[in-house]
Parts: structure tokens; sequence; C-alpha cells
């Protein structure tokens, strides 16, 4: 999938992650997190594995965890690249790339 | 895709004393969901999900429904209305997660549940799950929906039963939510008739003031001495009483286990109508004893040996 312009999903809530994607000629990501000491490598491989599976190949990705679990952080990740794309309403490819 | 439901069949007759509603888009909260032994959580995409949020709710439900271990706890999705642009997405993400159920609400007649169960088969189909797998049930929100009652009870072999929904159903009559339940109490008998006419569950609406426990616990008591299988709730806190109240006491149950008993005796010796503690007993007495056992087995408080 191509970014095809800045998207949001998530909120700054506890447990939860806000991600940010926009344009970029390069794939790019910065996380924020208050166990990024702890986790800050599980939140980075969660990303880029979703990403990979997205075939996102370029884009700046931002996530601002807040002690998302896991499936949360997907989600985040997802809904914020189906956005960018127009793509997050209808037709979703649950099961597929979502998974 | 059929091999990612990991969770048991869905049963259409299983207890249901309590039904939790927990907002799909709330992270912190679905997690958490079946810690509290609610027997159903009612996953919500509807009205907690506010309009620009029902596409990450979807994606935070999958991940839930995927990833979370919900034990015994039955795992139910309060889809958007069939009024709505978002209720057909809703139930393919459902059916690709594998939810046990699909709550329709604002339902009114049978047409509307028997549109959804088509979108449902297709959604089972295009995922690889088995068809007939999904169960359905409406919430009845309006005096059409409760005049309709029977025939959306009888509208698919998948529904489950039927669930008032007061907040809607106390706008559309113009009324308030009153100590006795007065405002509401035709629509309960008339939705508790058709739901046993048709053979399906019927529960009662959520009580809406957190803290009023007072008014929560009458209101409980009002609904299980008119029969009904469970009620909807907003908070944990009021699982408890729910199901203290549903379960049979213990006398019930040694009364129950002595009609039993001595029925098997006195068939056995040709006798229709007889005695027990003063009391006649004939062929309903005996079905309501064995149902009593059955849901006393159930609800974890039958220690007996039938």
């Amino acid at each position: 999938m191509v970014i095809e312009k800045m998207a949001m999903a998530g909120t700054l809530e506890s447990s939860d992650a806000q991600v940010t994607v926009e344009p970029a000629d390069s794939l790019t990501l910065h996380i924020e997190s208050s166990v990024l000491n702890q986790y800050g490598r599980q939140i980075k491989a969660t990303v880029e594995e979703v990403l990979a599976r997205l075939d996102v190949t370029s884009g700046r990705v931002t996530v601002v965890d807040k002690g998302a679990l896991d499936c949360t952080l997907r989600a985040r990740v997802e809904c914020a690249v189906f956005r960018s794309c127009d793509a997050s309403m209808v037709n979703v490819p649950w099961g597929g790339v979502i998974q | 895709m059929a091999g990612k439901i990991t969770r048991p069949r869905p049963n259409k007759d299983r207890l249901r004393r309590t039904m939790m509603f927990m907002n799909a888009q709330r992270p912190g909260l679905i997690k958490d969901a079946y810690i509290y032994g609610c027997d159903s959580i009612m996953l919500d995409l509807e009205d907690a999900v506010a309009v620009n949020q029902k596409d990450a709710a979807r994606f935070s439900l999958y991940h839930a429904l995927t990833t979370v271990d919900y034990g015994d706890t039955e795992v139910i999705v309060r889809i958007n209305g069939t009024d709505t642009e978002y209720w057909r997405e809703d139930v393919r993400v459902c059916v690709a997660g594998g939810a046990d159920g699909i709550r329709i609400p604002k339902c009114e007649s049978a047409a509307q549940v028997k549109e959804v169960e088509a979108a449902v088969e297709e959604a089972e189909r295009e995922f690889g799950v088995e068809v007939g797998w999904t169960l359905l049930m409406a919430a009845l929100e309006s005096p059409l929906g409760i005049m309709n009652a029977y025939e959306i009870c009888t509208a698919s072999d998948r529904m489950l039963g039927c669930a008032i929904s007061g907040g809607d159903f106390r706008t559309s009559m113009r009324v308030q939510i009153e100590p006795d339940g007065i405002e509401i109490n035709t629509a309960r008998s008339m939705m508790l008739l058709a739901a046993r006419a048709a053979g399906v569950q019927c529960l009662d609406t959520m009580y809406p003031n957190l803290d009023d426990e007072e008014g929560f616990r009458r209101e409980v008591d009002l609904i299980v001495r008119m029969g009904f299988d469970g009620k909807s709730l907003i908070n944990p806190k009021q699982i408890a009483y729910v199901h203290e109240r549903l379960a049979p006491t213990q006398k019930q149950i040694a009364h129950s286990e002595k009609i039993v008993r001595s029925c098997r005796e006195q068939a056995d010796a040709g006798v229709g109508v007889y005695v027990v503690d003063g009391k006649m007993v004939d062929p309903p007495f005996f079905r309501e004893a064995e149902r009593i056992i059955e849901l006393a087995k159930k609800c974890g408080v039958y220690h007996g040996d039938l």
C-alpha cells in the first residue's frame, strides 16, 4: 500500500497508541513511549511487521504509545495506513493482510 | 481463515444471565472484558463509537476477537443499524473475527432480520466460516419492534433471543424511567410472551443509574419474577446480584429434587397427579422441577446427584 496522505488512528488514552502516517520518499519510524526502555524494541518489531505485511515501503510513521497491547498497536497502525488510502471503511481484507 | 476461529461453537441456549456492554473502540476495556465473570459481553460498534471512529473500532474489534482469550464468556457484537452505511462492514468483521453472535439494533421486522442473516451468510462464505455458525439476536427499541417481536424472534434459525432497549423505547413512548417499571411493563410482558412462544431467550434492558444500587436491585427483582433469562449491564459491579437472583435457591432445589425423584417413582406406579409437601404435583410441576435442577447445574449451585 502507498501512503497517499497524512492519516491518524488511535488516542492518547492509557492502553492505547496514536499512530500517524505521512507520505515520504523513504520509510522512517519514530516511536515515543512511556515504556520505551522495556518495550521499545518489541513495539518497533510489531510496527515493522505490520508495515511489511501491508507492503508499505515508504512513509513517515509516528507512534505515540501509551502502554498499548500488541493487538491494539496492530489495529492502530493498520487503521492509519488504510485511512491514508481511503480504504478503511468498506471491504477491508479481514484475515488477509489484516491478521 | 476458518482455522482462525478457536472459540467453542456458539450455543443458542447457553446461560445468558448477564450481558455486559463494552465499547469496541476502547482497548483498555476490551482486553479485560472476560475477567469479570459475566455470561456474555457485548462489544459495541454502534452508539458507543463516534461516527468518525467506526473504521478504527472495527480494526480494534478484529484483533480483540482473534487474539484475546475470552474463555467461556460469550462474545456478541452490536452492529450499527440497518439504516446506516456501516452495518455491512460490521457484519464482515464480526464473521471474519469469529464473533459468537450479532445484535441487531432497532429491530422492527422479520425482513430486517433476514437482511442481516443474508449478509452474515455471505460473510461466512467469504471468510470460510461454517454457514450457520454466527448467532443473531434482536434489540427491540420501539413500539413497532415490540409489536412485531414474535415475527422477529422466528425470522431465523440463528436467533438466540431478543432484548428490550429501555432508553430508546422510553423516548418513543414519551415516558421517563419509573421506580416500579410501570412505563415499560406492557412492553416487557409482550416481549416475554413473544420470546417464549418463539422458544428463544428474553433479556431485559440495562439500568442506567449506576449509583442507585437500590433501584437496580428493585429492577432485577422485578424482571426475575417476570421470567426474564437475563439482563444487559453497563458495569461489572452489577453482575453479582443478577447471578445471585437468577440462581435457584437451595430451598427451590431441594423441593425440585423431591418432585423429580417422587415423580419417577409415581410414574413407574402409574400415578399422574399426587402430593409433595402438601402441594399438588402434576406434569407441569415435574417439567419445572427439571428445569430448576438444570438451571442450578448451569449456575454452579447444584451439588446433588440427579
